[in-house]
């Protein structure tokens, strides 16, 4: 299994038509392996049975010579804030612990079209509320390159599907991303994290955080298995009035793929305050990397450092909103109260949300309050364009580069016990400096581990791109993969 | 191969700046050496919010503050979000979506479900016959009425 775990879904597929390997047993491997790993916590529902049927219905495609579907036999995690239907579906919060969706996220339904095993739904954040996957009503999900009673976060909010993942029980995981909850926790558990192109993917059946700039993600091994998933989940979604029109053209990676020309921007306001010396070594180390390769210069996005207090503000008004649909009357927890209506939702939401969640929902009202919304709202809606032009100009005025260099996260993973020494708002504050801009212009971006720390911990870094590159986007990804040779983890 | 790169890099930095300063020259690097200067106001005076607001919040959230932390905790976003407001942004438009250039589509006026009222109930915690059950509305919430009363009364002593 050990060996198995490294393998990407070609390899795989080529096991199966080799008969060295059947969907049947693979995914019986991935099950123990999911099993034997529970520790880290990484699931909150193991659909163990779903999985077995699925690899069944896999296996006679494979013997019958039948066309193979793309993710056939593949073991895939969903993240537990996508609909699923007739599996719980629960945000990780007491609010949605009872509920069971009727419908599919059309995501899900995609997957399961392509093939796909679904070994169960991830843990994170209540609501997608964090960048630790430690505020969660099931338990915080462990980093499994760090076995030490004082044990290490898995960052989030995407923390669970990172960690199957990593840890072999999953070839991909679909997470989502705000502001960096797909990136940030593939960053610090050593694997890969993309974020596309707002839009690019439908969010029909994705429980809302905030809606303008929530994305589906995608987390795996190699670059290679990004770019399969996204050619299987891509596309517009009559379901979804905010998905690109346009058809999507798969994304090709090629072995030929020639760096002579592409031009990559290194950001010089992405060295903020409080970012480790050891990211900063990574950040150099691949630039000296690519300097032999393609080319490098200096750019600037004066607006970088605005970008995570103007987030703050985003997120929570739009909190605010998306939060008041929970009021225990049609769907989710309800308070065993009948003297009022307003009783009903008010102990509803005490019960049902957790504190980082309930507040959100008051910064959010009190940002949008009459007297505050020019000041903060529109404020922050205008400073939000200001930070997308700064991309837009980058990437289009003169001397524009083709891709943008960073680091993802500014540290390796966080010991558990010094990450929730400091509040929420702290903690999203430091982890998601370099990833929520690209949210802030829905542009597509990518997180790829490039070497070990001191501890022994991933180090990785993040190459953004303009609104639909993710062709161009993944294939210098991919060479950077190839460069860096990142190990994956063994667990014996 | 590494030798050669870094001596053209040398080169090219020499050309651009016409410096001969090795010691610049030996720290070339393209990572920032210092972290940038925030844009972020340090200068923010501390948000004290009075009760009133409180119980607007309260009310408009339907949430209870439960404890003097939650207080705390929204005054501390308050002073973060603060930082940002001296940027000058005159003439900049609201940013509301990403895509406010494309072209996105709304689906034609005719119905494509239905038939689903046993799945639309299946979820609710309690139901009568086909609907759902609300306990009476109109009421305003227990403790904020409370306090008002109470507000009202000390005014009225007051008087």
């Amino acid at each position: 299994m050990n060996k198995l775990s490294s393998y990407t879904i070609k390899e795989i597929h080529r096991a199966y038509n080799d008969k060295f390997l059947t969907p049947t047993n693979f995914i019986d491997q991935c099950i123990e392996r999911a099993k034997k790993t529970s520790g880290f916590n990484a699931f909150i529902t193991l659909t163990e049975d779903l999985a077995r049927q699925q690899s069944v219905v896999s296996e006679k495609r494979f013997k019958s010579n039948s066309k193979i579907h793309r993710l056939d036999g593949i073991s895939v995690g969903i993240k537990d804030n996508f609909c699923t239907k007739g599996i719980s579906t629960t945000c990780a919060s007491n609010m949605l612990k009872n509920f069971v969706p009727t419908y599919n996220a059309t995501i899900y339904s995609k997957l399961l079209d392509a093939g796909a095993c679904v070994m169960g739904k991830t843990n994170l954040d209540e609501f997608a509320m964090g960048s630790g996957t430690v505020d969660s009503m099931y338990g915080p999900s462990k980093n499994p390159w760090c076995l030490d009673k004082n044990w290490r976060i898995a960052g989030g909010s995407s923390g669970g599907s990172a960690v199957a993942v990593s840890s072999g029980a999953c070839v991909v995981a679909i997470g989502s991303d705000t502001g960096g909850s797909t990136r940030n926790p593939a960053a610090l558990c050593g694997i890969v994290g993309f974020k596309p192109t707002y839009g690019v993917v439908s969010r029909y059946g994705l429980i809302p955080l905030v809606n303008s700039m929530d994305v589906p993600g995608i987390l795996a091994r190699k670059v290679e298995d990004i770019a399969a998933t996204l050619n299987c989940i891509a596309g517009p979604d009559h379901l979804d009035s905010t998905t690109i029109q346009q058809t999507f053209s798969p994304v090709c990676i090629r072995s030929d793929f020639d760096l002579a020309k592409i031009r990559i921007g290194i950001p010089k306001e992405y060295h903020c305050k409080g970012m480790n010396e050891e990211v900063l070594e990574t950040w150099q180390f691949v630039i000296d990397l690519l300097e032999r390769e393609c080319i490098i210069s200096t750019v600037s996005l004066p607006h970088t450092s605005v970008s995570i207090a103007v987030y703050s503000i985003l997120n929570q008004c739009e909190v605010a909103s998306n939060m008041s649909r929970y009021d225990g009357l049609e769907y989710g927890h309800r308070a065993d109260t009948d003297y009022s209506t307003e009783e009903l939702y008010a102990s509803t939401r005490c019960e049902g949300f957790n504190n980082v969640v309930r507040s959100r929902i008051f910064a959010g009202n009190y940002f949008l309050l009459r007297q505050n919304y020019e000041k903060f709202f529109l404020k922050a809606l205008k400073l939000r364009r200001l930070i997308s032009d700064d991309f837009r100009y980058v990437f289009n005025g003169v001397n524009r580069v083709d891709l943008l260099l960073t680091p993802t996260t500014l540290s390796d993973a966080p010991l558990y016990n010094d990450f929730v020494s400091k509040a929420n708002r702290d903690q999203c504050a430091l982890q998601d400096y370099c990833t929520q801009p690209a949210n802030m212009a829905g542009i597509p971006a990518i997180s790829i581990p490039i070497k070990l720390s001191k501890n022994k911990l991933p180090l990785s870094l993040q190459l953004m791109g303009p609104a639909l590159s993710e062709e161009l986007l993944l294939n210098v990804a991919k060479k950077i993969e190839d460069f860096v040779n990142f190990p994956t983890l063994n667990i014996s | 191969m590494s030798y050669r790169f870094a001596v053209t890099s040398i080169l090219r930095d020499i050309n651009r700046s016409h410096l001969y300063n090795y010691q610049i020259l030996r720290n070339y690097s393209k990572v920032p050496t210092k972290p940038v200067e925030t844009l972020e106001s340090t200068n923010i005076p501390k948000t004290n919010l009075d009760q009133n607001t409180i119980a607007l919040l309260e009310r408009l959230s339907l949430v209870k503050f439960d404890t003097n932390q939650g207080k705390k905790v929204l005054e501390d976003s308050i002073d973060f979000a603060s930082k940002i407001l001296h940027i000058d942004t005159t003439e900049v438009e609201p940013l509301y979506t990403v895509l406010e250039n494309e072209n996105l589509k709304l689906r034609n006026d005719v119905i494509t479900q239905g038939n689903c009222q046993v799945d639309i109930l299946k979820n609710a915690v309690l139901k009568d016959d086909d609907y759902f059950v609300a306990p009476p509305g109109n009421i305003p919430l227990h403790e904020v009425e409370e306090k008002e009363n109470a507000e009202i009364d000390k005014n009225e002593s007051r008087n």
